[in-house]
């Protein structure tokens, strides 16, 4: 059977790419330290010597449109191209082609229909930012097999918190009965309290610097039934508008399992939004 | 109030690079020509495959048609479409993030619950 090499959860800050590339003038002061975090972020990854990466993110409003909204979804294809026209725009990302692991993406919409959980699918997926911040800052070289799996925290109505908790943990349970012997490391990315298009956007912080220092916590100590005593669709309103994005964090906290501490902790108070790295080793860490 | 046609208004524009362009540069007249020729287009379908009742309020073509972000997170059109829309338009106008901060600062008087967003 596949092993859980390792589970990361992260936030996806489109900035990243052009803050760390960028050089002189146009560096931020942030930028330096920023780079350092990630790069001791990325060693964690590197360390555990992956095979595949299970890829949890959400679809921008890009290929998936409110004709026809999945609430999860899972990319089953041979390949997926990556980046759109509006992110190479706004945050000058860079158009990429990553190969897809179709066996396991077949054996998670298998297994995952049969746990009751009706896991819509695309042959055809053009990848976000969500996806590919964090491929540029875990594993640049872009050269791992991806399972993507899409999750709705964007246009309402949103599945509850609970049900992102329990296909964090139904995927942990899928990873792990593939028939294989890769080494599958899972990844997912979401927001603490964000605001976009509000008045509470590009502040000199987050838009709620206590929610995110109790999301830190709950997520590092993986308190899971801490989070959902205090965590609703309607309670995410008031960290920020698009804070429902901290639901793919909860998911992710069900990847890793309750009470499980992360071995890798890491936060970084950048205006508008607070960054933060989690990396959990369910067999040990790796010497 | 059709809260989709805004969305749909605000999604079809903006990953056009002409029609960012075309909206900029008359808001009225593209409001116009959308409302006419490509609402009830059906996104993934042939044009014959029409939708036949989709159309804005006359408040929501004017707000469209004044650029004004202000009333359509009001209307409850979606943020993230208003906000990615506009800095394609505006934000080359401005020094960094001063675009994104004057976007904020226009709806300071705003409070929590915001508009609902669901379509």
């Amino acid at each position: 059977m596949a092993e859980i090499a390792a589970v990361i959860a992260s936030t996806h800050h489109p900035f990243y790419y052009r803050a760390s590339t960028a050089t002189g003038a146009e560096r931020p002061p942030f930028a330096d330290e920023w780079v350092a975090k990630i790069e001791r972020f990325r060693e964690t990854l590197t360390r555990a010597e992956p095979d595949v990466l299970v890829m949890v993110g959400s679809d921008h409003f890009h290929q998936l449109w409110l004709d026809n909204m999945p609430q999860f979804l899972v990319g089953k294809a041979p390949f997926f191209d990556a980046n759109w026209h509006n992110e190479e725009r706004e945050f000058g990302l860079p158009r990429m082609t990553l190969r897809g692991e179709e066996d396991l993406a077949a054996h998670i919409l298998r297994d995952g229909l049969d746990r009751d959980f009706d896991l819509a699918f695309s042959n055809e997926l053009r990848i976000d930012h969500s996806i590919t911040c964090p491929i540029i800052t875990l594993r640049p070289q872009a050269d791992l097999p991806i399972v993507p799996i899409y999750t709705n925290i964007f246009a309402p109505p949103l599945p509850q918190p609970r049900r992102f908790v329990a296909l964090g943990r139904a995927i942990r349970e899928m990873v792990e009965s593939w028939e294989s012997d890769k080494r599958v490391a899972i990844i997912g990315t979401g927001h603490l309290s964000l605001e976009l298009g509000g008045p509470r956007q590009f502040g000199e912080h987050g838009p709620d610097p206590e929610f995110d220092r109790k999301a830190v916590d709950w997520i590092a100590t993986g308190d899971i039934d801490g989070c959902l005593a205090e965590v609703s669709l309607d309670s995410l309103h008031a960290p920020g508008n698009a804070t429902h994005g901290f639901m793919d964090f909860m998911l992710m906290m069900g990847v890793a399992g309750e009470g499980q501490k992360a071995d890798h902790v890491d936060s970084l108070d950048l205006f508008h939004t607070m960054e933060a790295y989690f990396t959990w080793y369910p067999k040990g860490a790796p010497v | 109030m059709s809260k989709y046609l805004l969305d749909k208004f605000l999604y079809t524009v903006d990953r056009d690079p002409a029609l960012v362009e075309r909206y900029r540069a008359d808001p009225a007249g593209t409001v116009e020509w959308w409302e006419a020729e490509m609402a009830n287009t059906i996104l993934n379908c042939t044009p014959a495959e029409r939708t036949t009742w989709l159309s804005f309020t006359a408040e929501e073509r004017t707000a469209l048609a004044q650029h004004d972000h202000v009333t359509l997170f009001g209307m409850g059109a979606h943020p993230f479409l208003t906000l990615t829309l506009f800095i394609a338009m505006f934000e080359r106008d401005h020094g960094p993030l001063e675009y994104q901060k004057a976007y904020g600062k226009a709806m300071e008087h705003l409070s929590l619950p915001y508009p609902d967003i669901a379509t």
